[in-house]
């Protein structure tokens, strides 16, 4: 059971959480512009990385607010986190 | 409208009872009891705004800037809670029957700015918790440090106690308030009564 | 009873206390403080088992939670199967077997209560041996908090199994402080079995087992602990390991430092003759208290070339290694490698110690085999945790209170905290060591060389698997099972690790150990349910009128965590005649359901429209205050998501309803835009799902049933036309009135305060007595609006499900530039002609009632599988207003096949059905007004 750091509410158990998949994947600004493919890639292709991964989180059980997390996939140490719409924070 | 409001019924109106019976067989190890009706409004406004500021003026209330608290005011029958849900959300908590006139005062305060004032009063039901062995019974469902030093007076969380989603709210000598939605209000006190068993005075 | 193994004095147990147990058919008699490992020895039996592959006699091994031999069952006082001999603490009336492997659950329920507990602490220390005291002890003084716990029911850990009487004060004394700190929990008879991330610590304690049918009922048994720790010390102390040689299973071979522990802490002797094996010299202990315990020691062969060949005037085989051990079903003689021979019957064995490394491994630490020590010790973790004592490899009582101090001085100050005055520590004499040997199998007949005494693995077993070329550790395991049995290779993992390499002719080092995993220890299931089962498995959710329902005999249907009620039988009604009549009343008269789970989300601000705009299909802005309209919803891929309707309060507030499983869902997918991606827009959403209760009043004659509750409301069609809302007073309760039909017919949903609902219930219920009303469920609705060909999102629907493949064109808006899912529908996938499409289905007899899920197929006769599909059923009923059962089905280009007849395969049949529209039931709408 991770312990993950709520920007608002502070650390609490993982079960609180709702998991939102990779981060930084925008909602196309103009889906009518995008080829087929792109937005076939925008829809179903997510990286899968083995080591650090910048990832949404959803504090469901209290509130509500949406943040992403950098974790590392291989040790679940949490890296970074750090609110929704900021750039990924770059991790040495 | 007396006529009305005595026809409604709480959530746990039913379990009344079986609630009381857990004071007796405990020895008074742990109180439950349901707070029924209490005025609930929902505020979600910008915090640094000119509406956080008319909304607390119109409540005499501060409301809370950070996660984990609740402010309180002024003791008494007519006392206000104001609790931390979100960090452009609270909850505001008041006596019974005073939804609509607390709701009308605050959007009355707030005027034009961007801001919900939804009253959930019959969203939630309360329960108070007390009694020496209550943090243990909480604890039992409850992953946050309840410890006094961490958790006591003022303190408030949205969290999980058993299976079920609640407002914790820490309240004078070790008590607590418990808010829970209506629709698992009473699987909430199923599991509280059954947590209680252990507490029980033995003969 | 005669426990003539038994010392006749010292121990911790209590001679004034007999206990009265049966074991393997007969009774015997022990003393409380015993194990049922040390009252069986004290009885002179050794034996518990038969092993589990090859039936060979097993016995007593080891004395604490590592023992792989004596797996017993308990019978009485509950039965639970699987537990080890050396681990149960002995109780009167305790009725026990061993078991060769497998035991046996109980049939009945176990009455026994099981809890669990939450706690918090700055420094959590994990094993009360002297490393472990110590380390609590200078913790506690700092003011952190603590938690220590220890499997044993009292602190000492290994200081228990001596005779160091100043330790074992100071052992006593540092638990009175801990105990008397009201900062610190100290709990004994408590396992730590899992150890996860960010020091989140799992822990079994075992409350009342040891009081057998004595336990107090309204104490829960077992509890499971959930110790988040800010710092960690594990003080877990370190097993003993044999090695491989003949015969190295019989009964009577046992590690030394076990038997040390039963003379010493049980006052029993585990034996009359014993030949020590040792490669170091911990055994030299044990063979000291055994002796000075009458214990007669034949001989001590030490595999080291320089022991000392005399030690207090015992024989020392200086150099020397075991051929085999000898015997039936105990061990009679022990063969040296030169062909000697001592009559004995114990083998006192010690092959070296490993760290019990299990739970710093769980949680991701590294274990590096250590040349010098000849076993794996900790070698870094992530975790704040630091592990001291024998753990850490550190065997001397001295070098344990030394480290467990300084981990506990770390460990506080880590969390903040200043380490404080504390117990001196107790002075021992311990001589220095002199450097083991590491062996780990020696020459013989490799079949009858045991590796892992449970698994029955032996060096042969495992020179097979070496010799099928597998090169890893964790190969080997999964191929010969060692080290998979209920002790977890606690006693033959390194061995396991020590032969591979012995056999590859390679270095232990470079080859590892496997990766430990929870639990470290068996823990029941019913532990680890706790309180969360039967009633309490998962919350039930009631809506206000759920006791009116039960009152009135409804049956109840689960749908998500709601219970709703499904059907309201009547005296010898079953499902079908109360639906039956159920769905006659509400088409024919009026009707009335609880409604109250359907999510309910507030919408407000200025940009409320917009955002519904952009997640709804059509269009939502354009509703005029006061009106209603029904929206469909879809992820990005364009697969329908949920549906409901959208009521305009305001021209920037809007109460949105949802399906009853999704209203959390929705919700979030809200705040998910509105938080990430349009953060720009002035929108709040607030959940007032339980805010509002909602009944339905439905039929030809709500319209004079709402009339009746509500005489000021104008309630003509034209004065509250269909989609439309009014605030006013129901009953005399403010409530908000929808003009909404999921039935075709007239239609009310009446919405109050929660708390309000039974009033309202019962004020609907008798308003509605003159014109016949009936309450009616869940089956009724899903049959009045499958007739309409309305689908359910979710029963209908499996997220593969676009709004065009419902047939549901006209709720996908083609003005708007975007919304979620609009893009999708322009992809190539879903301009095919080949699509599923949502179908009505009547079965050609006129009377079978297909089930959900039945597969459609083209052909009359099925040809060899694999046989195309067409598609399936995703609801049929039987149809009151049709006469006929009916279905719905998504079927491949089901809208270009109507009329068209296909197959379902049911059992050995193929039941012809014809595919038609949907909307089954007054495709013309004629009745929605009344």
């Amino acid at each position: 059971m991770m312990l993950i750091p709520c920007p608002w509410c502070g650390p609490r158990e993982e079960a609180e959480f709702h998991y939102g998949g990779q981060a930084h994947v925008s909602y196309p600004a103009d889906p009518a512009a995008l080829s087929d493919a792109d937005w076939a890639r925008y829809l179903f292709f997510r990286d899968n990385p083995k080591g650090p991964f910048a990832e949404r989180w959803n504090h469901s059980a209290s509130c509500r607010r949406w943040f992403n997390v950098i974790r590392d996939t291989v040790t679940n140490e949490i890296l970074a986190v750090y609110p929704a719409g900021q750039p990924k924070p770059v991790i040495a | 409208m007396a006529e009305q409001t005595l026809l409604r019924q709480s959530p746990l109106a039913f379990a009344a009872d079986r609630l009381a019976e857990v004071t007796r067989a405990t020895g008074g190890a742990v109180y439950i009891a349901e707070l029924p009706f209490l005025t609930q409004l929902n505020l979600r406004l910008d915090p640094k705004g000119p509406a956080a500021e008319a909304g607390a003026l119109e409540l005499g209330v501060p409301l809370p800037t950070g996660p984990g608290a609740a402010t309180s005011g002024p003791a008494g029958s007519d006392e206000l809670t104001v609790v931390w849900l979100g960090p452009d959300e609270w909850l505001v908590i008041g006596p019974p029957g005073t939804e609509s006139d607390l709701a009308a005062r605050l959007r009355s305060a707030i005027g034009d700015e961007h801001a919900a004032v939804v009253d959930v009063s019959a969203q939630r039901t309360t329960l108070e918790l007390s009694g020496p062995r209550a943090r243990d019974l909480l604890a039992s469902g409850c992953a946050l440090d309840l410890h006094p030093r961490v958790f006591g007076e003022g303190a408030s969380a949205q969290t999980l106690l058993a299976r079920a989603q609640v407002i914790l709210v820490g309240r004078r000598d070790g008590a607590f308030r418990v808010l829970v939605r209506a629709s698992f209000a009473a699987y909430l006190v199923d599991w509280l009564i059954d947590a209680s068993v252990e507490y029980r005075v033995t003969r | 009873m005669s426990q003539e193994f038994r010392t006749t004095s010292g121990g911790r147990i209590d001679r004034d206390q007999a206990v009265r147990f049966r074991f393997g058919g007969r009774d015997y008699e022990g003393y409380a403080g015993d194990t049922l490992a040390s009252a069986l020895l004290a009885n002179g039996v050794i034996q518990t088992s038969t092993s589990i592959k090859l039936g060979r006699p097993r016995g007593i091994f080891a004395a604490g939670v590592e023992e792989p031999n004596a797996l017993v069952q308990v019978e009485e006082p509950f039965p639970e199967p699987m537990l080890t001999a050396t681990t149960v603490e002995l109780y009167d009336g305790l009725v026990a077997r061993g078991l060769p492997g497998q035991g046996r659950l109980a049939n009945e329920p176990d009455p026994a209560r099981y809890d669990a507990m939450h706690a918090h602490c700055d420094v959590l220390v994990v094993g009360a041996g002297p490393a472990g005291l110590a380390a609590a002890s200078v913790a506690a003084a700092s003011g952190a908090r603590v938690v220590l716990v220890d499997d044993q029911p009292e602190p000492g850990g290994s200081l228990l199994g001596t005779r160091e009487t100043g330790a074992l004060d100071w052992a006593a004394s540092v638990a009175a402080d801990l105990r008397a700190n009201p900062e610190v929990r100290l709990l004994t008879r408590t396992t730590a079995f899992g150890y996860y991330d960010d020091n989140y610590v799992i822990a079994v304690e075992r409350r009342t087992n040891h009081l057998g049918a004595a336990a107090p009922a309204h104490l829960s048994r077992e509890r499971i602990w959930r110790i988040r720790a800010r710092h960690v010390v594990l003080a877990t102390g370190a097993h003993e390991r044999s090695l491989a040689f003949d015969g190295n299973d019989l009964p009577g071979v046992m590690l030394a430092g076990a038997a040390r522990t039963y003379v010493n802490r049980y006052g029993v002797r585990p034996g009359r003759r014993a030949v020590v094996f040792t490669t170091n010299d911990s055994a030299y202990a044990a063979a000291a208290d055994l002796l000075d315990a009458g214990v007669e020691i034949a001989a001590i062969v030490d595999a080291r070339p320089d022991a000392n060949p005399q030690w207090r005037g015992v024989e020392v085989l200086a150099g020397h290694t075991i051929a085999r051990a000898r015997g039936e079903d105990r061990v009679a003689a022990v063969v040296l490698d030169d062909g000697r021979e001592f009559a004995a019957d114990l083998l006192l064995v010690s092959a070296g110690w490993n760290p019990a490394g299990a739970l710093y491994s769980q949680v991701g630490g590294r274990l590096r085999f250590d040349a010098d020590l000849g076993a794996f010790r900790p070698d870094g973790c992530r975790q704040a945790v630091e592990v001291a004592g024998a753990a850490n490899g550190t065997y001397p009582v001295v070098g344990c209170l030394a480290e467990g101090t300084a981990a506990g001085q770390k460990a506080a100050e880590a969390t903040g905290f200043t380490a404080g005055q504390v117990r001196p520590l107790p002075t021992i004499d311990e001589r220095p060591a002199t450097p083991p040997v590491h062996l780990w199998a020696l020459p013989g007949d490799e079949a009858t060389q045991f590796v892992d005494l449970q698994r029955d693995v032996t060096v042969a077993d495992i020179r097979r698997a070496t010799g099928a070329g597998m090169r890893s550790v964790e190969h080997v395991k999964r191929y010969t099972t060692a080290g998979t049995a209920h002790d977890q290779g606690k006693t033959s993992g390194t061995l396991t690790s020590g032969v591979v390499a012995h056999l590859l002719g390679v270095d232990v080092g470079d080859l590892g150990t496997t990766t430990f995993r929870p639990p470290y220890a068996p823990v029941s299931f019913a532990a680890l349910a706790g309180r969360d089962r039967g009633a309490l498995h998962d919350p039930v959710r009631v809506t206000a009128l759920h006791s009116w329902h039960e009152a009135h005999g409804a049956l109840f249907e689960n749908v998500g965590q709601w219970k709703r009620p499904w059907y309201y039988p009547q005296a010898g009604e079953d499902l079908h005649a109360a639906v039956r009549r159920e769905c006659r009343a509400v088409r024919e008269g009026v009707g009335m359901m609880d409604a109250s789970t359907l999510g309910k989300i507030d919408v407000q601000g200025p940009d409320a429209a917009v955002l519904l705009d952009r997640l709804y299909t059509n269009l939502i802005s354009t509703l005029k205050v006061g009106a209603i309209r029904y929206g469909v919803m879809c992820r990005a891929d364009g697969m329908v998501f949920d549906d409901g309707t959208v009521i305009r309060l305001a021209s920037d507030r809007f109460l949105v309803t949802t399906t009853t499983g999704n209203a959390a869902a929705v919700l979030d997918w809200m705040e998910d835009f509105l938080q990430t991606e349009w953060p720009d827009l002035r929108v709040r959403c607030t959940s007032v799902t339980e805010q509002w209760a909602t009944v339905a009043l439905v039929g030809p004659r709500s319209r004079e049933v709402l009339g009746a509750l509500a005489p000021h409301l104008p309630v003509d069609n034209a004065d509250f036309p269909f989609m439309t809302w009014r605030d006013t007073s129901v009953a005399g309760l403010p409530a908000r009135v929808c003009r909404i039909s999921f039935s075709g017919e007239l239609a009310y949903e009446l919405n109050v305060s929660w708390w309000d609902a039974l009033a309202l219930w019962e004020a609907v219920y008798a308003a509605g007595e003159p014109f016949g009303i009936t309450t009616y469920g869940t089956e009724t609705m899903h049959v009045l609006r499958a007739e309409k060909g309305y689908p359910i999102i979710g029963q209908d629907t499996d997220g593969t499900v676009t709004p065009q493949d419902l047939g549901m064109d006209w709720v996908v808006s083609k003005k708007k530039p975007d919304f979620v899912g609009k893009r999708s529908f322009a992809r190539a996938e879903n301009a095919r002609p080949d699509r599923k499409h949502l179908v009505g289905l009547l079965p050609d007899d006129g009377a079978t009632l297909l089930p959900e899920g039945a597969h459609l197929v083209e052909m009359e006769t099925l040809p060899e599988p694999p046989v195309p599909m067409l598609g399936h059923v995703t609801s049929s009923y039987h149809s009151a207003a049709l006469g006929r059962p009916f279905a719905l089905a998504l079927i491949r280009g089901g809208r270009d096949r109507m009329g068209e007849r296909v197959y379902a395969p049911l059992g050995e049949a193929l039941v012809p059905v014809t595919i038609t529209s949907p909307v089954l039931y007054d495709p013309e709408g004629t009745r929605r007004d009344g």
